[in-house]
């Protein structure tokens, strides 16, 4: 299966095709996505109820994947988002620690850029090591993720609710074609909702 | 003299109702069925924080800064949860972006702010988040309520907890620095 996971004209991993094999057979995996290339990813793998595309707040996806996991504690939660996403948030790291949710997975597809305005660099194209600072604010699962083997490995343990658990995932900086999910935000907290609760979710 | 968390009541008031506030939000929240609780601390905030504190039924988050709490919100509410934020003033201004998660997606998102920089300030770096605070909010979307004297504090958090969760929006009570009491740093 690690065989699937490709890699990218750099060599390193290819975004989507991580983000195929961490969502596949995903049973009741709820996921989160940062805004802007995260959130085509976790499109392309399947537009499904229980996603949440983020078309904005940045530096909030950690911390909604926090309350999410709180309020779900039965339900493994992933938030995927991008380096420049969460350098903005990291102070979340900290905050997360501190709570030790066991349902919680944030993984970082870290591309060293800033996809959407031009691939301006960020700081982890110097040296910034995001899974160091999880590691240091308090999150012992923190790794860095360069290989396919480790993808999988990523993959079972985000199932397993033996979190929090961070991610760096070094990935191909290639743009890829836009894959959008609906931009209505109302329609996807909806749905969402409806996916998670049935349809008392309406009615609370 | 003033205290922080206590000081700056009105002489004509009867001290326990003056003081019964802070355990009047408690309430509230546990009313309305409140399970996280965001903050950043402040110490107008400081007797709720320790009641909620005590209570096994909610779950208290503090904060690097106040948007984190926006975030959580919403992460909450997608979960069937409904939460609350706590801060201070000047945290409203970290506040500001974030607020579209909530606008965007038609989310509760009730905030309780105790307010500086207005009544008898002494922290001159306090008045200019301070004043900008319900202008900031609305300009966000947000529905704004004040109470400046202690027993409108409640059924004014009342109103913004049920305009929240009633009508999918973020709402904020901002509580009078004259209820609170200014701070003084001992002069």
């Amino acid at each position: 299966m690690a065989a699937e996971i490709g890699t990218g004209p750099s060599g390193k991993l290819h975004r989507r095709a991580v983000v195929r094999a961490l969502l596949r057979d995903r049973g009741r995996l709820l996921v989160i996505g940062g805004l802007g290339a995260p959130a085509w990813d976790i499109t392309d793998a399947g537009d499904a109820p229980e996603n949440l595309p983020l078309w904005g707040g940045m530096g909030g996806a950690a911390m909604m994947g926090l309350g999410l996991a709180l309020a779900q504690p039965s339900r493994p939660v992933l938030v995927v988002t991008g380096d420049g996403e969460m350098l903005m948030g990291v102070g979340a790291l900290a905050t997360i620690a501190v709570q030790r949710p066991a349902n919680l997975s944030v993984v970082v597809l870290d591309n060293e850029h800033y996809g959407e305005t031009g691939m301006q660099e960020t700081h982890t194209r110097h040296g910034v090591d995001l899974a160091g600072m999880a590691r240091a604010a308090g999150i012992p699962d923190s790794r860095l993720v360069t290989r396919a083997e480790e993808v999988q490995a990523l993959r079972e343990a985000l199932h397993a609710g033996a979190g929090p658990l961070f991610a760096q995932v070094k990935v191909d900086e290639q743009s890829l074609p836009l894959v959008l999910p609906p931009r209505e935000g109302a329609i996807l907290q909806a749905r969402f909702r409806e996916a998670v609760l049935g349809p008392k979710a309406h009615l609370q | 003299m003033l205290r922080p968390d206590e000081g700056g009541r009105m002489s004509s008031e009867q001290p326990g109702d003056a003081t019964a506030w802070p355990d009047q939000i408690y309430d509230l929240l546990k009313e309305h069925g409140i399970r996280q609780v965001a903050l950043v601390p402040d110490a107008g905030h400081a007797r709720l924080i320790r009641r909620c504190l005590a209570d096994n039924a909610m779950r208290v988050v503090p904060l690097t800064t106040e948007e984190e709490g926006i975030a959580m919100l919403f992460g909450a509410w997608l979960g069937g949860e409904k939460g609350v934020l706590l801060m201070q003033s000047s945290g409203v201004g970290n506040c500001i972006n974030m607020l579209s998660v909530a606008i965007a997606h038609r989310t509760p998102c009730p905030m309780i702010v105790t307010m500086r920089g207005e009544f008898g300030e002494f922290n001159p770096f306090q008045v200019p988040m301070g004043q900008a605070t319900p202008a900031v909010l609305e300009a966000m979307g947000t529905l704004v309520r004040r109470a400046d004297r202690p027993e409108d504090v409640a059924p004014t958090v009342d109103a913004t907890l049920r305009l929240a969760f009633n009508t999918y929006r973020p709402t904020a009570t901002l509580i009078g620095q004259r209820v609170i009491g200014a701070k003084t740093f001992g002069k």
